[in-house]
């Protein structure tokens, strides 16, 4: 790893922390607070027309013939397109494009993109779809994902790059690590049961919306809700046929993404395209029910496991099996494969370790990464299996997870690297602040408590193109008024990546943060960052600013200590001002200190880069889900199980996360409490799925349940630091890793409140009162 | 096309729109309020929250001819107002928010600030429990409502003179109490 990329766990002037560490407010919260911060619907242009799609009625059909004529004859319609028009595949992963913007020869869901109006407004373009008239023939859909592995005919996709599809199978790893089944036998006790993780999907509040603009000159200006601008670029080239060079993408503030806008989106192509066609800019804002056919994501996952272990709790090998719902077209899913057996091998050490995971596509909206992705199910199952261990055993699940603890500075079996591992201390924490050991089994029956641990990633070594060119990269200018700005390709999608990059930059610079300004995911303007995801860009783009500020920073104190006349060592930036440690008569603004440092070495300025060191297991997939640094934390959560009426109530969440350093408290502690309560929501309220005709079953946020304000239990966010040798500043992720254990420390609270297990996702009322009648011997109800 | 004669954030305007739009749409895309945010269009979410006549409505729901005739407040009116009323800077709410954190993304913020304020117009000192009763129609993705709750006990204990409550993640000092680093807190930090 190159020394750009490390820069230690230190402050970077001895004295200590001036800004790191310490809760400050967001660089865009007053813009938000307002109504002043500009999202990507709120960009109005002169002459713009409107878009409105057609989409599938059946989920799964060819296409005869689609006529367009008299939509294109009602007045105030410029133009129509249909899949023709864009008939290039891309896909966000480059092994497996499989997507149209619209339909060319089938369509796969109900609600797959069929065709595009553009109108003078959206009255006009929904009035020219009742216009369209597209002829289909309906085949089998597949709507289970166990129909799809054992039927291969009719196929989904028939070839995807030329290489042609086996039956309806998407992807499957099978890996083996040790010797399971020697494993198995050596254990006393061995727990072989099944899982169901259900599809849930992100609602991010803001709906998906691109604007594009084509300049006479032939550049094409792409504004859109992405988190993943730069793919989102190189994406639109490749379908349109265009240079990167004349593609602008910029993404506006993001009203919350969560992994749900991580691919690119018909929408994208569509505007652009309109855009080039028409000569005039051109909006397409989705509506609520057409986010809810976008989807990508929770997948479903079918999950079988097998855990062996020693009478005193030691875990002796893990055997998985996994069948996975991809819906209908690839999006991430080859990584969502791996993802879903390469992730499970923390925080616990188990010597031995197989899992078989396959994806399937069914006639479903496609799946794909949402928060956590491809391993809050495994982890699920896996947490719940290693209480019926503790069970079974007669061990505390808390220290069954401390007996199984891996260790810092280690290597899981599957030949991940661990740096630093603060598991122990999240478990430490969520037992203290619980009262645990007081209050455990012995709260009355109907009240339980339960935990779970987990480990996620901070950022992967895997970029989704090979390329050996820096993961992030970043740029800062640095003004005679001393203002620095800072320009990243780092998107901000609401988790506060612009915020971190201003208090690093004050960190370094010696800068009061309000003297530092973002200018973020803009192609035309900021160096390339991957883009948001994989928790990758505190971790990624924290490390390239420090790479920046310390160029230029040893340019300012060199150009100061010439001038004073003494040592570099002496010269001290600190809030807005340069000191003389020595002799503290002697200082200058950090304003005036530029003007030196500009007539010493000219107009100022900086790039940074970071890359990942190489990682990974020496095996075909071993670099996926190989990460610098893993976060882990552990949840206790108290529930409530009313036995009349199955409904179960989270009374609180303790949610301790070991996220390295917390550079921001704030920021980090709303990560964990946004994180902990989309598990516990996923967990007891949301279902996203499809009727028996393939029809989504309830494409609105009153029919998907996402829980409200009275909804919400307390949650308890406690920040355990571990300082990684390898993050900025020592910090880790702290977006996603939170969710985890919610889901399966709610299962086992409600074992520990009333003596059932729920092995199957979502927990409703009538899935707690089968499993409680199911214990006392009582047959359930039937039809009379 | 209908002209509707609407009271927005203080001022009277004459708006020409067509007859089935929303006060929202109307709000957004004829005059330019893009504020108040449209995430569901269906009543569903509360991104479209405004005040009419001090209480809380969803403009996605409202046709903007039913809000002739009365007092419309959209986020872009609180710090106007607030200034207006001899205050300096945001509106106390606003500003809260601002400093627990409670934007992430933002975007149901406009509709959450405006029904906190209109909670707190009815009663300065609501419970938690009333707190998160008078936010349960505007839906949040981002923070699980912890630090909203905590944005609004901070301005009610500011406009008491009470003490805000400690978040869990800050065990010792309490955070909102301490602005940034003073000058004076540098001169302590000084190297000896």
């Amino acid at each position: 790893m190159a020394a750009r990329d490390n820069h230690g766990t230190d402050a970077p002037w001895k004295e200590g922390f001036q800004v790191v560490g310490r809760a400050h407010p967001k660089i865009d919260g007053l813009a938000k607070a307002t109504g002043q911060a500009i999202y990507t619907d709120d960009i109005q242009l002169p002459g713009m027309l409107h878009v409105k799609m057609l989409r599938s009625p059946h989920p799964h059909a060819r296409i005869i013939e689609i006529d367009v004529h008299q939509a294109l004859e009602l007045e105030g319609v410029h133009a129509v397109l249909t899949g023709a028009d864009l008939p290039k595949k891309y896909g966000v992963i480059p092994w497996t494009p499989d997507e149209n913007a619209l339909a060319t020869e089938k369509v796969r869901f109900t609600g797959d993109e069929v065709c595009a109006i553009a109108a003078i407004d959206e009255d006009t373009a929904n009035a020219a779809l009742k216009l369209l008239e597209v002829k289909y023939e309906q085949l089998h859909a597949f709507l289970d994902p166990f129909d799809a592995l054992e039927r291969s005919e009719p196929q989904i996709h028939d070839e995807i790059r030329g290489k042609e599809v086996r039956g309806n199978v998407s992807k499957n790893v099978k890996l083996e690590f040790g010797d399971v089944e020697a494993g198995l036998e050596a254990a006393d006790a061995v727990v072989d049961d099944n899982y169901f993780f259900h599809g849930t999907t992100h609602t991010a509040i803001e709906p998906h919306c691109a604007v594009a603009q084509y300049s006479p000159h032939g550049v094409l200006t792409v504004w859109s809700s992405t988190q993943i601008t730069h793919y989102v670029q190189r994406a639109l080239a490749h379908v349109l046929e265009i240079p990167e060079a004349k593609i602008r993408v910029i993404q506006p503030c993001l009203g919350g993404a969560f992994g749900g806008k991580s691919d690119p989106f018909a929408l994208e192509f569509v505007v652009a395209k309109l855009a080039m066609i028409t000569g005039r800019p051109v909006k397409c804002l989705w509506t609520r029910e057409e986010v809810f056919y976008a989807h990508r994501g929770r997948h479903p996952m079918h999950l079988h496991y097998r855990t062996g272990a020693r009478k005193d709790g030691r875990l002796t090998a893990v055997d998985a099996k996994i069948l996975i719902d991809g819906g209908s077209y690839s999006s991430f899913g080859l990584i969502t494969t791996y993802y879903s057996g390469q992730l499970l091998t923390g925080p616990y050490d188990f010597p031995a370790y197989r899992f078989d995971s396959t994806r399937v596509f069914t006639n479903k909206p496609p799946c794909g990464p949402k928060r956590g992705h491809g391993s809050v199910q495994p982890r699920f199952a896996f947490e719940v299996q290693l209480d019926q261990i503790a069970e079974k055993l007669g061990i505390d699940p808390i220290e069954l997870r401390r007996k199984n603890f891996q260790g810092e500075h280690t290597e899981t079996v599957n030949g991940q690297r661990i740096t630093s591992n603060g598991f122990l201390r999240c478990l430490d924490e969520v037992e203290r602040a619980s009262s645990w050991k007081e209050r455990r089994v012995k709260l009355p029956r109907g009240r339980g408590l339960g935990v779970a641990g987990s480990m996620y990633i901070s950022g992967t070594n895997y970029a989704v193109y090979p390329n050996a060119m820096p993961q992030a990269g970043v740029q800062l200018q640095l003004d005679r008024s001393g203002l620095v700005t800072v320009f990243t390709g780092g998107n901000d999608i609401g988790q506060g990546s612009n915020s971190v990059a201003r208090i690093i930059v004050a960190e370094e610079l010696g800068l009061d943060p309000e003297d530092v300004r973002v200018v973020a995911a803009d192609t035309d303007l900021c160096p390339v960052d991957l883009g948001a995801y994989s928790s990758r860009v505190t971790f990624m783009v924290g490390n390239a600013l420090i790479d920046a500020c310390r160029k230029v920073r040893k340019q300012i104190v060199q150009a100061v200590a010439e001038d004073w006349g003494v040592p570099t060592a002496r010269v001290w930036m600190g809030l807005g001002e340069v000191f003389d440690l020595e002799d503290r008569e002697r200082t200058l603004s950090t304003r005036e200190a530029f003007h030196l440092t500009e007539e010493r070495f000219d107009t100022l300025g900086a790039t940074g880069s970071y890359n990942t060191p190489e990682l990974g297991g020496d095996y075909r997939g071993g670099t996926i889900g190989a990460s610098p640094a893993y976060s882990f934390t552990a949840h206790v959560v108290e529930v409530d199980v009313d036995e009349e009426t199955g409904r179960i109530t989270v009374e609180n969440c303790w949610i301790a996360h070991d996220c390295g350093r917390a550079l921001n408290p704030m920021l980090v502690a709303g990560q964990m409490e946004g994180s902990a309560y989309m598990g516990i929501a996923e967990a007891l309220l949301e279902s996203h799925d499809v009727n028996r005709f393939g029809l989504h079953a309830g494409p609105s946020l009153l029919d998907y349940r996402i829980p409200t304000s009275v909804d919400t239990p307390e949650l308890h966010a406690l920040i355990v630091e571990s300082l990684d040798p390898e993050g900025p500043y020592g910090a880790k992720e702290a977006g996603e890793g939170p969710l985890h254990p919610s889901v399966p420390a709610i299962s086992n609270a409600v074992f520990d409140a009333c003596g059932i297990r729920l092995k199957q996702l979502p927990f409703t009322p009538g899935a707690v009162l089968t499993a409680l009648r199911a214990k006392t011997g009582e047959p359930a109800p039937v039809r009379a | 096309m209908r002209v509707s004669r609407l009271n927005v954030n203080g001022d009277t305007f004459e708006v020409a729109a067509p007859e089935h739009w929303t006060l929202l749409e109307v709000l957004r895309y004829r005059m330019g309020l893009i504020g108040s945010k449209q995430g569901c269009d269906k009543g569903d979410c509360g991104a479209c929250t405004v005040l009419m006549d001090g209480k809380p409505v969803l403009s996605c729901l409202t046709l903007a001819a039913l809000a002739e005739g009365v007092e419309v407040t959209t986020i872009e009116g609180l710090l106007p107002a607030q200034i207006s009323a001899g205050g300096a800077g945001t509106d106390p709410v606003q500003e809260a928010f601002h400093r627990c954190g409670a934007l992430q993304c933002g975007f149901c913020q406009p509709g959450m600030i405006l029904s906190a304020r209109a909670l707190l117009n009815e009663n300065p000192t609501p419970s938690r429990q009333e707190i998160r009763n008078a936010l349960a129609g505007n839906l949040c993705r981002c923070t699980g409502y912890t630090q909203i709750v905590q944005a609004i006990e901070l301005a009610i204990a500011e406009a008491t003179g009470g003490e805000p409550e400690n978040p869990s993640w800050s065990p010792g000092e309490n955070p909102w109490k301490i602005s940034h680093t003073s000058p004076e807190d540098l001169e302590k930090a000084e190297p000896t």
